[in-house]
């Protein structure tokens, strides 16, 4: 079987570690349709009981921050302490923050 | 061996001479993602086959282990069909023997889970999971080559067309097969039948693909006639045990 170098459009891949938490970004895979695309994941990310949730997303579909704008999208939010949570106490019993 | 040993070993030896042929194309897989895909499925049959073995193994009398019987035997003594032993070709092809052997365990395994012999209803219910997602891949490679180009669905009739003469032997009951039916231990191969054609005609169908006209068929395997291509799975698979044969790991 020849190698090639057409492997289909790139799919990003997300994984839920368990049931009620967000899914996490964890690679990418090659695919050329839906199906392919959440086998692929599977076989490649899932072989070792990493989750119980998959989400497969074509790359081309991410909108994405370039990085000659990344400076005006974050940068404004460096000097603004007063916005994180930390001025507040959390109640004990909360585990996802 | 007793006649419930020999039946374990026929199901045992089908998964164990796949995944060995599946193995053989660990690294030449069309692109990464197959090539793990494919590896995987033969993890999982090799498996299965480790579990049988072993259960073979256990039984009062026995001088064999897990490992003596995949590796230190001859070559009649494995009792594999004659389809699990045929050598790679490309993809097209190492796909369409994939599917008929995926459609074939999925329906002798869902037989299995209803069988008196606690071991198989055990083994018949783990597997089938595997086995599911087996099969669901296999068919959307089915779909996939016929309905894809000109070549793809060319190539996967040739390999229908050559693979064919060996799926009848699938069904075609060992004695110790027969003896333990009326048991309710075997699986009833005749049922399996009727669910193979059916699935098979099925995905056929949608993939613009056709079964060959002709009718010739090729048995043996079943009873340790093997195919010119054993020898030579023996050989390689053989090897380190050969080499080496106080190896443990």
């Amino acid at each position: 079987m020849e190698s090639s170098e057409n492997q289909g459009p790139l799919w990003e891949v997300f994984i839920q570690k368990k049931p009620g938490v967000a899914y996490k970004h964890v690679g990418s895979i090659h695919a050329f349709d839906k199906e392919m695309a959440i086998e692929n994941a599977r076989d490649t990310y899932t072989r070792r009981n990493e989750g119980t949730g998959l989400w497969v997303v074509p790359s081309d579909q991410i909108v994405a921050v370039s990085s000659s704008e990344a400076s005006s999208f974050f940068e404004p939010a460096t000097d603004k302490i007063y916005r994180h949570p930390t001025f507040y106490n959390l109640p004990e019993g909360v585990k996802q923050m | 061996m007793e006649i419930r040993e020999k039946y374990y070993l026929e199901i045992a030896d089908n998964a164990f001479i796949l995944s060995h042929r599946l193995s053989e194309n660990c690294s030449k897989g069309p692109y990464l993602e197959e090539d793990l895909a494919c590896t995987n499925v033969a993890l999982d049959l090799i498996g299965l086959a480790e579990s049988i073995y072993n259960e073979i193994a256990k039984q009062p009398n026995s001088i064999a282990t897990g490992d003596t019987l995949a590796y230190r035997r001859d070559e009649s003594e494995y009792i594999n069909c004659l389809l699990t032993e045929q050598p790679n070709g490309d993809f097209a092809h190492l796909m369409v023997r994939q599917f008929m052997m995926d459609t074939y365990n999925y329906y002798l395994f869902s037989e299995l889970t209803n069988s008196k012999d606690k071991f198989l209803a055990a083994i018949g219910t783990k597997s089938l999971k595997e086995i599911t997602y087996h099969l669901r891949r296999s068919s959307e490679w089915m779909l996939r080559l016929g309905n894809g180009t000109e070549v793809s669905s060319q190539k996967a009739q040739t390999a229908i067309d050559d693979l064919w003469r060996f799926t009848d032997e699938l069904f075609t009951p060992s004695e110790v097969d027969l003896k333990l039916r009326n048991d309710g231990i075997s699986a009833d191969l005749d049922v399996v039948k009727v669910n193979w054609d059916q699935k098979v005609n099925e995905v056929f169908y949608l993939s613009n693909l056709r079964k060959p006209e002709n009718e010739f068929q090729l048995k043996g395997g079943k009873s340790g006639r093997h195919s010119e291509y054993f020898g030579y799975i023996l050989s390689d698979m053989q090897f380190l045990t050969n080499k080496y044969p106080d190896a443990t790991w």
